[in-house]
């Protein structure tokens, strides 16, 4: 087996330098009669070359975003990543180091932890920032546990405007804990009150913006009828390019701020891994979950960075810690950092920029297209269009035609009485030539 | 013998060790700033045209100032990060013995696969007929998990170990809570060794956790457990092989008076790579295990995750599997995201878990194969005692002479009177090439040093790491005690101010001061 360096002779070596008569002598507090004897209901080994063809068979099965016309959004994002990215990702020394326990030997992985959070402050205009979460859901359950923990209160009010499988976590946590979620109906156009539910009994806010249709929103009231109330304000972004065009909400006045910052550095790889950004204001430091990267120094006095606040987490707290969370994102962290580098100012910015010029040139082709409303007044890179009949048949049928044209809202809300709408996004990615197929394949699937 | 009379190079002659440089570097240790120091507002890798004039639709939502990072051209960008990779120990470089995290070997081929667009570059809302391919992929990764732990079923999504402890604990919940003892059965039972993501999830849950101790030999005692099992009790928490590498001789009968009592039994998986093909969980009598995929089945730690976590269950938890699941339909493999009806306790995440890894650890398993596998777990556990073995009569183990599974346990007790600790001994490893053994952990072990070789080392190799720990403890038994508390001396950074870091916490660049101001 490849893989493996013994050789049988070696093997006999160390069984003898052990004094075992067999391997299985190692294996003597396994009951007998729990002893695995028989093979395995599992094919043998296979060559490289074997291995490959199997799963290039099982890869071509599927479409690829990029190679057809592609507009699916709604929480993930097709963006072109530099191929400088991949690569450096790809160093051994990052790719098979582990989370950096001695940092005299890690200090690759931390200096770019500690870049990294200092841009995810930056980007979301807060304080500091956790060296990553698993995802932007996964952040998201955990921003409202700490919530609950700052406020000392155990009760969250999810916008519909939130992604929903976002606010399936939040209620799966909750359902655990006992918590109570107060969850507002999907929102397409913006027009839900968040104002009305917040009173002296809520912890926590939870606002997506842009939200799940694609509308950015105004979070400033939000912040500030939260806070006169002792409530925090959360706020979540799923598309992490739209913060190089939005106002960031940190400057909103959010407490929490938790996104997917996928649309950086990530490929789309069907769900996952991703990266979740977490940020928050400097008091409530020592409630954030998840990792943190410090700077200090080193015995001669010369800058170095170490993992710190180690005090909140499991394997100190055990079951006082402030989340469960050990393993998070780093080589994701780390390729959203470096195409972070790349980009700058001066690149997301023009980035962004593309990305909202692509959506306006769509919904401005689609403005004319009979059965066709585009529902969004304001939108960044994605919004949501209202068509005659049923979204998902009508989607199915330009995937037939070869254009993957979005995301039926029927698929995240399932029996919500939204079935005529679909949530489209155009990215950088997309072409003029996308956009005219995108448009005949949606007449002709009307 | 040092001849003075030859050439400046000759062996001996050079005494560099201390040259101060004007850059700071040492040859190929270069010292490298922080892109806020380098970088420029106005400098980027990325060339983007701006967009012809159009009307934007941001409204009054527009960013009104840059967030203020600078950039870096490509060879910049480059530089800095190979940089800052060099500063970096991985498998790749050499032996990494750290116990309880299985660093073996990554194949580049499980790369390869997981690049292959039609994995990486799909969407994950895209039309279920389009990715019928990633579906089967998933199908037949639930497949070998299903079939190497014996359990009836398997939850994908989970995001890393702890995520699946989440994910199992909360269907053992869903399950209590569907027999109307979601109010009486509050406590779940967890040794003093174990891992601290098990009590930190069973009370992120609500749960609270009530400990149990270890016998002298190790091992958890029937009756012990018996003791702390009641009505009360919602489940055990058991990793196995347990923390200290051996293998809970006793994991069936404690199952047996587990369920008698009502409970469940969680197995922490973290420590399967010891007993793949050897036997089976779910036959020990397992309710729920969560899998490592970046452990067990070689998916890259990556500096600190993306990790995965497939949860198994048994067929009393299976119903309360989260949502996505799949359902093959003849020939088509559904993924049932909208659980409805069903006794599904909910979601863990958005969409359906790591792909990514999915890949990765399906590429090991067809490579390795049911032969392969079980290969992999022998020599892991070959090696560890290989190790355990070749340096008992030097440092001392806590249970003695006792075989132990894929990682060897070591005491500080050889250490006494040396005035080395386990953690000097283990930052003089870092001079001598090695990344240290987990040190401190387990728990219950004074000084513990928690030595896991795993498969992917030749014998030279393990000859030679065994010879260096020889080395070190003759020098620590010597009280050579400056080499120990003044290392490393040689990696590209001293001992770190961890104190410090804590007390006064930096965690973001700030630009410095103006000269005036600082002044003050």
């Amino acid at each position: 087996m490849r893989y493996l360096p013994l050789t049988a002779d070696d093997r006999a070596d160390m069984l003898a330098r052990i004094g075992a008569g067999g391997i299985d002598d190692l294996f003597v507090d396994i009951p007998n009669a729990m002893r695995l004897t028989r093979p395995l209901d599992l094919p043998h080994r296979q060559t490289e070359l074997e291995v490959t063809r199997a799963l290039t068979r099982l890869a071509a099965m599927n479409a690829t975003a990029g190679a057809a016309p592609f507009f699916c959004g709604a929480g993930a994002y097709k963006h072109h990543v530099p191929a400088s990215v991949d690569h450096l990702i790809q160093r051994s020394e990052f790719l098979t180091a582990y989370t950096p326990y001695q940092p005299e030997i890690s200090q690759g992985t931390l200096q770019a932890l500690f870049e990294f959070q200092t841009q995810v402050a930056a980007l979301t205009g807060m304080d500091v920032a956790n060296a990553s979460m698993y995802d932007g859901s996964t952040g998201c359950g955990e921003a409202v546990m700490m919530a609950h923990r700052v406020s000392r209160r155990r009760k969250a009010v999810l916008s519909g405007g939130l992604h929903p499988h976002y606010a399936e976590v939040v209620r799966t946590n909750s359902r655990m804990t006992g918590d109570t979620v107060d969850s507002m109906p999907a929102d397409p156009r913006a027009q839900e009150d968040v104002l009305a539910r917040i009173d002296n009994s809520v912890s926590c806010v939870v606002v997506q913006c842009p939200d799940v249709f694609g509308n950015p929103r105004d979070l400033a009231p939000i912040a500030e009828k939260a806070h006169a109330h002792g409530a925090l304000l959360i706020a979540v972004f799923t598309e992490a390019v739209s913060l190089g065009a939005l106002t960031p909400p940190g400057e909103m006045g959010a407490d929490i701020v938790v996104g997917e910052g996928q649309s950086i550095g990530n490929a789309l790889n069907f769900g996952g891994p991703y990266v979740g950004l977490f940020a928050t204001r400097t008091k409530y430091l020592r409630q954030m979950p998840g990792r943190v990267c410090g700077e200090t120094a080193d015995a001669e006095g010369r800058r170095g960075f170490v993992l710190t606040l180690s005090t909140r987490e499991q394997h100190i707290r055990r079951d006082k810690a402030t989340s469960n969370i050990c393993t998070n994102s780093g080589l994701c962290a780390l390729a959203f950092t470096i195409h972070m580098t790349l980009l700058g100012d001066a690149g997301l910015t023009r980035l962004a920029q593309v990305n909202h010029a692509h959506a306006v040139k769509l919904a401005d082709m689609l403005a004319g297209v009979a059965g066709v409303e585009v529902l969004n007044e304001t939108f960044f890179n994605e919004f949501t269009l209202r068509v005659k009949g049923d979204g998902a048949a009508v989607i199915e049928t330009m995937a037939r035609a070869g254009v993957l044209g979005g995301v039926p809202a029927s698929r995240l809300w399932p029996g919500a009485g939204l079935d005529d709408l679909i949530l489209v996004a155009s990215t950088e990615c997309t072409t003029d030539a996308d956009r005219e197929a995108f448009v005949a394949a949606l007449k002709a699937a009307l | 013998m040092l001849n003075n009379q030859g050439r400046p190079t000759a062996p001996g002659a050079a005494t560099a060790a201390d040259t101060q440089t004007f850059t700071g570097n040492r040859a190929l240790q270069l010292e490298e700033a922080l892109i806020f120091e380098i970088g420029r507002a106005e400098t980027t890798g990325v060339d983007i045209d701006a967009p012809a004039p159009f009307a934007s639709r941001l409204g009054r939502h527009a960013r009104k100032t840059p967030p203020g990072l600078p950039g870096l051209s490509e060879p910049e960008t480059m530089r800095h990060y190979v940089r800052l990779s060099q500063k970096n120990y991985s498998i790749d470089a050499g032996l990494y013995p750290l116990g309880s995290c299985t660093m073996k070997h990554n194949p580049r081929l499980n790369e390869a696969m997981a690049r292959l667009p039609g994995f990486a570059d799909i969407h994950p809302l895209q039309p279920q007929s389009t990715v019928q391919g990633a579906l089967r992929l998933i199908e037949e990764l639930g497949r070998w998990l299903m079939e190497l732990t014996g359990c009836p079923a398997v939850a994908m999504s989970p995001k890393a170990g702890a995520h699946g402890e989440a994910c199992g604990m909360m269907a053992i919940k869903a399950a209590i809570v569907a027999r109307g003892e979601g109010a009486t059965r509050t406590v779940v039972l967890a040794p003093d060794s174990a891992h601290g993501t098990n009590p930190a999830t069973a009370a992120a849950i609500g749960f609270t956790v009530r400990s149990i101790p270890a016998g002298p030999d190790g091992n958890v005692h029937p009756d012990a457990v018996k003791a702390a099992l009641g009505p009360d009790v919602a489940a055990i928490m058991l990793t196995n092989p347990n923390t200290c590498g051996l293998f809970e001789a006793h994991v069936v009968e404690i199952a047996k008076a587990v369920h008698e009592a009502g409970a469940f039994f969680y197995a922490d998986g973290a420590n399967f790579n010891a007993i793949v093909g050897k036997a089976r969980p779910g036959d020990l009598g397992i309710d729920a295990m969560h899998i490592n995929l970046h452990k067990t089945f070689s998916t890259p730690h990556g500096g600190g995750g993306p990790g995965a976590g497939p949860v198994v269950l048994s067929h009393r938890l299976a119903p309360f599997a989260p949502a996505p699941f799949l359902r093959r339909e003849g020939e088509t493999v559904r993924l049932v995201e909208d659980a409805g009806e069903t006794q599904a306790f909910g979601r863990m995440t958005a969409f359906h878990g790591q792909m990514g890894m999915f890949v990765r650890a399906l590429t090991y398993m067809l490579s390795h194969g049911q032969d392969g596998v079980r290969q992999a777990s022998e020599d892991a556990v070959l090696s560890a005692n290989y190790i355990r073995v070749a340096l008992s009569d030097l440092m001392s183990a806590p249970f003695g002479d006792r075989m132990c599974m894929h990682e060897a346990l070591f005491d500080d007790e050889w250490l006494k009177g040396t005035g080395v600790t386990t953690l000097d001994f283990a930052k003089a490893m870092i001079d001598e090439g090695y990344h240290p053994m987990t040190m401190y952990f387990p728990l219950v072990v004074h000084g513990a040093m928690l030595i896991e070789p795993t498969e992917s080392e030749s014998k030279a190799a393990l000859d030679l790491f065994i010879a260096t720990l020889r080395d070190l403890a003759m020098r620590a038994k010597r009280c050579e005690t400056e080499r120990f508390v003044n290392a490393p001396t040689l990696a590209p950074r001293r001992r770190l101010d961890e104190t410090r870091a804590a007390r006064n916490p930096v965690l973001k660049w700030t630009p410095p001061k103006p000269v005036a101001e600082a002044a003050e």
